[in-house]
């Protein structure tokens, strides 16, 4: 019989996406649908003096236009995390309105919202709206925000902080052991703010229908349920179970598009104010001044070595930038999901992280793919380069003189880290002796010093990440401030005829989950993938689930429906005993069939599934129908690994650096589907690499943004990048079902480092020793020169 | 004002406001959606589309500016259940993920192809230049053109 698990099963999706009939958020029309648009402010910080809607009221076509003046002005939309102060005082959560009403924070913020039967005449009457403003200074950097004297984001507390935050060991006792250590390598830079970019626009359609006194929300997001309870329980306070959050293909978010923003909740609102459909599909540039980004934090490091080059301690301060208001996650990004990875692959005995979390006056920042865990491995192996660089040692020996031995988490425990983490399994020497020999390291070597002496600029750049995903363990992220629970539900629905409909409340938004999800139910349950339908993105349909992030889909997700299919079997079981007149224990089920074992007496999956609706001649006390829902809460977080290793060469005459080959071998466990594990891994390492060389938000002094179109900020192009050479090694996870740990992130977590790394390596021996990301060409001619 | 296009081989007459895009034309007005915006400035190339034979962005083209054009949308390339066998090769290459840009891949990998039936990886990925995607890191894109070049010349 045919089985799925591992191999590259090619996508169902495909053929509605390649021919042009995908469903994203934008593509549907609901009948008497208005359409919208904002009034968006032109200053970073500024006090509104007032605001005159009546030109726009009068305008042709215009339905409505709201201020936050109106009701909807006193409504905000709430953080999900909270994230105390050291001395115990409360997060400072502010309010995060729907429409600013006195106060702009940020540049973009929505002052005002119109409505009319068209885009082009509400685009037009918002044109129409007269504000009027007095502006203020700004302060966008996080460190400059902590600064005495820095213009306040929120004037009710006495600083920008909005909370700080350290893990690991006693600071003094880190201190004293880098007082005492044979070398310190020290870092100072910025680990550069970045806009996530998914290519469709975030889009929104809130319908509410009066006569059921009902609302459905058509929205782009990650995480329907979620969406759902935030908007319900907190931000409109409307009843969850009158509320349908929809969302069908959703076109890419990589984190983005997992908060619940404002325009959501203010279209919902409004829908019900004028009784129609509303749709508002953001625009390029509203995406740049809109959408969460990511990154941001100032840093300033310190790593101590014994004099075999063993790590005795590791100092970390940093600055991370909040933004004007608390995004859906954002306090767990530069702390739970940033210092708990600071052990990196290495046994450091000594580990101190400082945090400060300020406001600024920026749009607010959030989880971008890695969320936290790029920020850490981009540390941890920048500075262990940048060390074995000082101590003339390979960066590959440092790293293997440093690493964690390896460990499967069942005859040998996990690794308790000195970050409150404990490790599930790992092996960090088999990927990187893997990914030196994909390499041809030590020939690579060769070839650097030879090219060097015809003053050609070759570097090798590695980097050995670890990631936690699978999020979450709910008890283990309510200890850390999470204000929800961060399990999963999967439900197997089988129909009388055997055909089998998968619900699951993980939401592909690119990952191929219908493709994925029936692989591993087709093996489970020994029938052919096309009898299953996997389900996903719907509230009236998914009974609940947290979404897809965290690359959480299948080790969270796909072991709810596990569960579920666990359940169907032991039912089936008694099921099928009855029916053969056997015991239960004297069945075996493989290949779609109870057989009682020894015999060649067999019942179908589909005979029972029949039975089971039809329970004519069925077993005493046993309910009919073969349905089952469950929820699985994770008992501990997966800890994918893998080593990234880039080979740059620098243009001696412009600074530009070619990546002449990128070579990853990744450890996600085990592997579904390696054709789909592979395509992560590539999109993950252009986005890292993008992070490394093109990619930067700026906000001017003023808070302007000057990288608001895809005319200035530099995304990644096919032409910017090589082919992307893979290779795996397999840990599985112990403690999920399927052994899995998820490949959603590691590309973008492991591959940023391995590149500036290697543009480093490739100008060492001029006496470069850092370049602060981008590194553009401009910076790198600059580096060259001095 | 009044404009007649032939759209996937049917012609239609509109009048239509001057300011309108060819992208939302063909979304709004002919419920064309898999032609995508993602951006308003030609710089992702979701919406790009085939103007007289050879590619354009349909979100910086007026619908007034193609009257009397025949257009190509990614709707026209399949021949009925039968995919393109660009489209097939992006099946069969995982070409795809989020699939918000592919319908721009699509059309211009049929216009790199038609324009050099045989194009190097270097050709591939130079063509590729005005398109973004966000989710393959373009290694499967490259690899499902190479392989449509080769069917397509088989």
């Amino acid at each position: 019989m045919e089985t799925f698990i591992g191999k590259p099963v090619k996508r169902r999706e495909d053929n509605r996406f390649l021919k042009g009939a995908g469903k994203y958020t934008d593509d549907i029309k609901l009948h008497g649908m208005t359409h919208s648009a904002f009034v968006r402010s032109p200053y970073a910080h500024a006090k509104i003096v007032s605001v005159d809607t009546s030109a726009a009221e009068k305008a042709e076509g215009v339905v409505a236009v709201y201020t936050g003046s109106d009701a909807c002005g006193t409504i905000g939309v709430p953080c999900g995390w909270q994230v105390d102060f050291k001395n115990g005082e409360t997060m400072r959560e502010p309010m995060h309105p729907l429409l600013a009403k006195d106060k702009i924070r940020h540049l973009g913020e929505a002052v005002a919202f119109v409505i009319a039967e068209t885009l082009e005449l509400a685009r037009d009457a918002a044109e129409l709206v007269d504000v009027k403003y007095e502006a203020l200074p700004a302060v966008t950097c996080p460190k400059k925000a902590m600064a005495s004297g820095a213009p306040k984001v929120h004037d009710e507390w006495e600083d920008n902080a909005a909370f700080d935050w350290c893990i690991g060991n006693d600071r003094a006792e880190v201190e004293a052991a880098l007082a005492n250590a044979h070398h310190v390598t020290e870092m100072t830079y910025k680990n550069h703010r970045l806009a996530p970019n998914a290519i469709e626009p975030r889009s929104y359609i809130a319908d509410y229908d009066v006569n059921a006194d009902k609302w459905t929300l058509y929205t782009s997001t990650q995480n329907p349920h979620l969406v759902r309870l935030l908007l319900c329980a907190f931000a409109l306070g409307i009843p969850e179970h009158k509320v349908r959050v929809v969302s069908y293909d959703v076109g890419g978010g990589f984190g983005s598009k997992i908060y619940h923003y404002t325009e959501e909740a203010l279209l919902t609102w409004a829908s019900k104010e004028i009784g129609r459909p509303i749709k508002w599909t953001s625009d390029r540039t509203e995406a740049f001044l809109t959408d969460a980004h990511g990154r941001d934090h100032i840093v300033h490091s310190k790593m101590g070595f014994d004099k075999d080059g063993k790590i005795v301690a590791h100092l970390t301060d940093e600055f991370c930038a909040m933004g004007a208001y608390l995004s859906t996650f954002a306090p767990a990004v530069p702390t739970y999901l940033h210092g708990t990875l600071f052990q990196g692959v290495y046994t450091t005995p000594l580990i101190h992280l400082n945090v400060v979390a300020p406001f600024t006056h920026t749009v607010p920042v959030d989880a971008y793919r890695g969320a936290g865990r790029p920020e850490a491995t981009y540390l941890l192996e920048r500075i262990i380069s940048k060390a074995a660089k000082e101590m003339d040692m390979d960066p590959a020996e440092l790293r293997f003189k440093n690493f964690i031995s390896p460990f499967n988490g069942t005859t040998e425990p996990g690794y308790q880290t000195q970050v409150a983490l404990q490790y599930d399994s790992g092996n960090y020497e088999g990927v990187l002796k893997r990914g030196l020999e994909m390499l041809g390291y030590e020939d690579f070597r060769k070839e650097q010093a030879e090219a060097r002496k015809n003053g050609k600029l070759l570097g090798v750049g590695i980097s050995t990440y670890i990631e936690g995903c699978g999020i979450a363990p709910s008890a283990v992220v309510g200890s850390l401030g999470a204000r929800a629970g961060l399990y999963e539900v999967g439900h197997v629905r089988v129909q009388p005829t055997g055909k089998v409909s998968v619900f699951t409340g993980a939401h592909s938004h690119g990952q191929g989950h219908e493709t994925v999800f029936a692989q591993f139910v087709a093996d489970k349950l020994g029938i052919p993938m096309d009898d299953i339908d996997i389900v996903h993105g719907d509230t009236d349909q998914v009974a609940f689930g947290m979404g897809t992030y965290g690359s959480r889909s299948l080790a969270v997700g796909g072991s709810a429906i596990i569960k579920s299919i666990e359940k169907v079997l032991e039912k089936g079981a008694k099921i099928a005993a009855h029916k053969l007149e056997a015991a239960e224990e004297d069945l075996e089920y493989a290949e779609g069939k109870w057989t009682v074992k020894g015999t060649d007496k067999s019942i179908s999956f589909g005979d029972v599934s029949l039975t089971a609706y039809v329970p004519h001649d069925y077993p005493e006390g046993v309910e009919p129908g073969l349905d089952f829902s469950s929820f699985y809460d994770p008992t501990n977080f997966t800890y994918p690994f893998g080593t990234h290793i880039a080979v740059v060469e620098v243009c001696s005459d412009t600074g530009k650096v070619e990546i002449k080959r990128f070579v990853a071998c990744d450890d996600v466990g085990n592997v579904m589907n390696p054709m789909i594990v592979d395509g992560q891994i590539h999109g993950g390492v252009v986005q890292g690499i993008g992070q490394a060389l093109l990619e930067e938000v700026v906000y001017d002094g003023e808070g302007q943004m000057v990288t608001g179109s895809y005319m200035d900020y530099a995304m990644p192009r096919a032409d910017d990048i090589p082919m992307i050479e893979t290779d795996r090694t397999t840990t599985p996870c112990p403690h999920n079902p399927l052994g899995v740990k998820g490949a959603g992130e590691a590309g973008a977590i492991g591959s940023t480092p391995a590149v500036v790394n290697a543009v480093v390596d490739a100008l060492s021996h001029l006496g470069v020793t850092d370049i602060q990301m981008p590194v553009t060409p401009k910076r790198v001619w600059k580096a060259m020169q001095s | 004002m009044q404009i007649s296009v032939t759209i996937n081989g049917k012609t239609y007459a509109h009048d239509v406001e001057p300011r309108i895009s060819l992208a939302q034309y063909l979304r709004e007005t002919l419920n064309l959606t898999g032609t995508h915006i993602g951006c308003d400035t030609s710089g992702c190339g979701s919406c790009t589309v085939h103007v007289d034979g050879a590619s354009a962005k349909a979100c910086t083209l007026l619908a007034v500016q193609v009257d009397g054009c025949e257009i190509k949308t990614i709707e026209g390339m399949a021949n009925g259940s039968e995919m393109h066998p660009i489209q097939e090769a992006f099946k069969e290459n995982h070409g795809l993920q989020c699939g918000f840009c592919t319908p721009g891949m699509v059309m211009t990998a049929a216009d790199i192809l038609k324009n050099n039936p045989n194009p190097s990886e270097e050709e591939i990925r130079h063509g590729l230049e005005g398109n973004f995607c966000r989710c393959t890191g373009y290694h499967n894109i490259v690899k499902s053109i190479q392989h449509a070049a080769e069917k397509m010349n088989a």
